[in-house]
């Protein structure tokens, strides 16, 4: 039990896929401009991520090594396909807002990177605390960026402005803001790691 | 006219939404393959040579088979699977004709495959060039330019990254911000220049 | 004591200068250009060099102490990123615009890599841009030029030229204008006789050559004389030269040592590059000014062409080059 706890956890801090291992950056610097698109990004992709991790896991014995990474990518896209169907059925304002980052889910590289690295050599429970785990580290991950970003660069949260008198930095939801906030983010995760060794 | 439909296109491909410095596609190889000119010169041509072909072959798929199907909904997986297989079959042709430059980009090409930059372009080339399900005026030629220029500004900005990273190799940044953070500055400050670009029009 | 300062030692292209002497020697060639701004411009624009400079100092000693560096705040080289980043601010821009710009100038565009002469992108023009891009309204929005209350309009020579499509005698002014400073603008960039005799000084004191300069107002001129908004050579070089920021510019920020390339034929690569790429931004861009973000764009540049372009003498091919470079 314990063992399964620590597949869980090691993904939100120790082994962060965004600020540790440095993967699937494309959507944390691209949809961080508003912490309610970091939410809906989030749980679009810890979704896709549990699920093809189940799914991988539990084909892991049937499928040709040789084939598997062409395997890996039928299901990672079917899954984003239904994400797709489903957020622009239930959810097409925030379909609209992440645009390209829907279908981009397929080649987030923290999705095929548990596939081959975890969900393909272990069974499925353990598989599905490692999708839950990555999923919530980078969902905040991405959270903690875009509250830097949509703080600072519009002055407010979840669309509400919470500091009256400020001039946005506007340059903070604009794309030069998103590398800066990610950099210095990476760096003082840096700091700490090598303060506690 | 379309003389200058295109050269926005272009202009907006390599400086204003310039795919890594303002859309973030293709960070992964744009911080892997960035620290020496040389690999990052080879990553970005196997890109440019990718990504064209990709555009061309998943608008063919996507207007000759996706729309006369009605099955759009299946466009990612169709887009991913095609990407997946052309890439592997460059691979394939690379090396048995000419191993010389499979060695060069030989082990750049398996990671195009997961580069968000070459689906990213095909899908963006369908969300811009198609209206409600029909190609749009000039909608293949379009894509076609889209695509390579996509694929030149992603190599001119891994240039440029890869000659700043290799001054860079002796400074004395702060430690925490050695490696990936002040890359990320890097791309930061050029993202800032190419601002000037935004506005642009003929 | 000055040489007690130096914190980086660099291996020198000149050995009787020091780097204090430098920086505050570029210091002092810009002082009448500011002179004649504050001026034209009244009393505020001083307050905002000074909080600028102080602003970029404080910094600039905050960071050094944070990462347990010697404090070389004296060595002038922060205090003439501030002097820089005021120049680029219209006269009437509140005051914590310049703390702000200053404070993201030397903490991200310069201590970060490592502090002087390891900056990448030149400081004060990184700070113009973050505040350009921050708070346009701030930083587009031009006084009038104070000392000549019939001075026809706020706006700039090349805001008018772009957006209102007119040309040097619809705006009621002369090329003397121009040259003298009568006109609207940011502090620094309107004196264009004054920066031409800080100009002067620093080429005959050898601390800056001509190549950069002249390539970048060449390239710049020509273009803007040969590609106008109607017809085909019939744009106004001089007026293009004169109107912005191109002097500023080209003699003060694109020359930086640290930002620009190493070799003669490089700098004038360099040059013509900053010249093309703000005849481009300010023909068909956006913003009616375009050369602190191209010095930037071209700024990006650099170490590919000191790759490409070999030194003449010393440095070696394999970028070692850039190692052997002076740092300022």
């Amino acid at each position: 039990m314990k063992k399964i706890f620590a597949e869980f956890s090691k993904g939100i801090f120790r082994e962060n896929p965004i600020f540790v291992i440095v993967l699937g950056l494309c959507p944390t610097l691209a949809v961080s401009t508003s912490l309610e698109n970091a939410v809906g990004m989030g749980i679009a992709a810890t979704f896709v991520l549990v699920a093809s991790n189940t799914i991988i896991s539990g084909i892991k014995g049937v499928v040709p090594h040789k084939i598997r990474i062409p395997c890996f990518i039928v299901v990672i896209a079917s899954f984003v396909t239904i994400v797709e169907l489903v957020m622009a059925g239930y959810a097409p304002l925030l379909a609209k807002r992440l645009g390209i980052f829907v279908p981009l889910i397929v080649v987030n590289c923290i999705i095929m990177g548990r596939a081959e690295a975890f969900a393909s050599r272990n069974n499925i429970l353990p598989s599905i605390m490692d999708g839950l785990g990555m999923g919530l580290g980078f969902t905040l991950a991405l959270c903690s960026v875009a509250l830097i970003r949509e703080i600072l660069g519009s002055g407010k949260l979840f669309g509400h402005i919470i500091v009256k008198g400020f001039d946005p930095v506007n340059i903070m939801v604009l794309a030069p803001g998103a590398l800066l906030t990610l950099g210095v983010l990476i760096a003082a995760t840096n700091l700490i790691k090598n303060r506690g060794n | 006219m379309d003389f200058k439909i295109f050269l926005t296109v272009i202009i907006s491909m390599v400086f204003i939404n310039n795919f890594i410095l303002s859309k973030f596609l293709g960070l992964c190889p744009f911080l892997g393959v960035s620290r020496n000119i040389k690999p990052a010169m080879s990553m970005g041509m196997a890109v440019i040579f990718v990504m064209t072909l990709s555009g061309i072959i998943t608008w063919l798929a996507y207007r000759f088979i996706l729309i006369p199907f009605h099955i759009t909904y299946l466009r990612t997986i169709t887009f991913i699977l095609v990407i997946a297989a052309f890439v592997q079959f460059v691979e394939m042709v690379i090396l048995k004709k000419s191993p010389a430059l499979y060695r060069a980009l030989g082990i750049y090409l398996p990671l195009i495959t997961t580069n968000c930059a070459v689906l990213g372009v095909t899908v963006l080339n369908i969300d811009n060039f198609f209206v409600s399900g029909k190609p749009a005026q000039l909608s293949f030629l379009l894509s076609v330019t889209q695509s390579l220029f996509a694929g030149i500004g992603f190599t001119l900005a891994l240039l440029l990254m890869s000659g700043i990273r290799e001054r860079l190799q002796v400074n004395d940044a702060p430690r925490c911000f050695e490696g990936i953070p002040i890359a990320f500055m890097v791309a930061a400050l050029m993202s800032l220049a190419f601002m000037g670009f935004s506005g642009f029009r003929f | 004591m000055k040489g007690r300062l130096v914190v980086s030692v660099s291996p020198h292209l000149r050995k009787k200068e020091n780097i204090p002497w430098i920086m505050w020697m570029v210091f002092a060639a810009l002082i009448p250009s500011g002179i004649v701004g504050i001026y034209t411009f009244g009393p505020a624009s001083l307050w905002l060099i000074l909080i600028s400079i102080l602003s970029a100092v404080l910094s600039e000693a905050f960071i050094l102490a944070l990462r347990r560096k010697k404090v070389t705040i004296f060595d002038g080289s922060a205090a003439l990123t501030g002097l820089l980043l005021a120049y680029n601010l219209p006269p009437e821009a509140p005051l914590w615009i310049p703390a702000a710009g200053s404070f993201f100038a030397i903490v991200f565009a310069k201590q970060v890599f490592g502090g002087l002469g390891r900056n990448i992108f030149n400081p004060a023009l990184a700070g113009r841009a973050f505040l350009i891009i921050s708070w346009p309204t701030y930083m587009t929005d031009f006084a009038k030029p104070f000392t000549y209350p019939d001075a026809v309009t706020a706006a700039t020579p090349l805001g008018l030229f772009k957006n209102a499509g007119m040309d040097i005698h619809a705006m009621g002014l002369n090329y003397m204008d121009l040259l003298l400073g009568r006109r609207g603008g940011c502090i620094g960039e309107v004196a264009v006789l004054a920066l031409a005799v800080g100009a002067l000084l620093l080429l005959v004191l050898r601390i800056i050559s001509l190549h950069i300069p002249l390539s970048f107002i060449f390239a710049a001129g020509l273009l803007s004389w040969l590609f106008p908004a109607q017809g085909f050579a019939k744009g106004d070089p001089i007026f293009a030269v004169l109107s912005g920021g191109v002097i500023l510019g080209a003699f003060f920020m694109a020359t930086d040592y640290s930002t620009s390339p190493l070799t003669r034929k490089g700098q004038l690569i360099f040059g013509a590059g900053c010249g093309l790429l703000t005849f481009i931004i300010r023909r068909w861009g956006g913003y009616p000014e375009g050369v602190s973000f191209s010095i930037l764009i071209m700024n990006a540049f650099v170490p590919l062409i000191d790759r490409y372009v070999r030194p003449p003498v010393y440095g070696r091919r394999d970028g070692s080059g850039a190692k052997a470079k002076t740092v300022p």
